[in-house]
């Protein structure tokens, strides 16, 4: 985090990405698709929310670990910030999902197990901020906000990545629905896809890092 | 032996099937050829550079005020 705050060449490459996102995403030759037609472009766009927030979370989990060996308060401070941005990411992924799924589902919410259990991981996520703001001791609150933010993060991986591939699910790649790389025989969506979910995490790391020099500020 | 053939000839016409299916899917073509999808780009591209703005000002200013502080405590 120390390297992200001091270093800004990142950014740039955030920016460099998410341009070509937007030029690829929209230009490029995608799968022709029934049902999803043209909006399966939307992968680059609902994904990368995604993915961004689960980064970010597993930096928040890497820093809350850390907290909890060194009781230095700037872990416990970086976790906070990494874990609102990509609370904030998980609120536009869920956005674009409803949206998305409204005109490829037929309805917002289906109550597809990926989304009822990603509401779950959201709740959890909302209930980490509502705990760490309601100690007032900077030491017990960063270890009770580390300790159940570790328990949070493994919530979630159960959440997200396995019961939804134990029933069935409407989203690629779960409970026996093939994922894209069935009908992305020629990578079109890749080349797009993969530099978008970085662009995005990175856009998500700048904000939370100046939301930890803000409150860095705030602190002195 | 047969179970595996079956399987392989199985996939073979899912996948012609596939292909010669996926012509018809109705896509955006004229939309496309009339050049239209070049606006949505540059919109969503100044959206874009304007927030990437934004935020390199937010990033500028922030920086002033960690320099003025450290400043003052040396």
């Amino acid at each position: 985090m120390e390297y992200f705050i001091k270093t800004s060449w990142w950014k740039w490459l955030a920016l460099g990405l998410l341009v070509y996102t937007v030029i690829g995403g929209f230009l490029f030759d995608v799968p022709r698709l029934p049902i999803l037609n043209e909006t399966v472009r939307v992968l680059h766009f609902h994904v990368p929310m995604w993915f961004g927030m689960i980064l970010l979370f597993i930096g928040a989990a890497i820093f809350s670990v850390r907290y909890l060996l060194t009781q230095d308060l700037k872990y416990d401070l970086y976790s906070k910030e990494l874990i609102e941005t990509g609370f904030f990411l998980g609120i536009l992924g869920l956005a674009t999902g409803m949206l998305w799924a409204n005109f490829t589902w037929g309805e917002p919410w289906s109550n597809d197990p990926k989304q009822n259990s990603t509401a779950i991981g959201m709740l959890l996520y909302f209930a980490y901020m509502i705990l760490r703001g309601s100690i007032t001791d900077d030491h017990q609150r960063g270890r009770i906000a580390a300790v159940y933010n570790i328990l949070a993060f493994f919530m979630l991986i159960a959440l997200l990545f396995i019961i939804p591939r134990m029933t069935d699910s409407l989203h690629p790649g779960n409970g026996g629905n093939p994922g894209f790389n069935v009908y992305d025989l020629d990578s079109d969506l890749r080349m797009v896809f993969y530099p978008a979910i970085l662009g995005w995490t990175l856009l998500g790391l700048w904000i939370a890092t100046i939301k930890v020099r803000i409150s860095k500020l705030n602190l002195l | 032996m047969s179970r595996i053939i079956q399987w392989t000839l199985l996939i073979f016409t899912m996948m012609s099937g596939n292909q010669s299916f996926a012509q018809d899917v109705e896509m955006a073509d004229g939309f496309r050829g009339d050049g239209k999808i070049y606006v949505v780009v540059a919109v969503v591209l100044l959206i874009l550079i304007g927030l990437f703005a934004y935020l390199v000002f937010l990033d500028r200013r922030l920086k002033k005020l960690e320099s003025e502080r450290n400043g003052g405590e040396e």
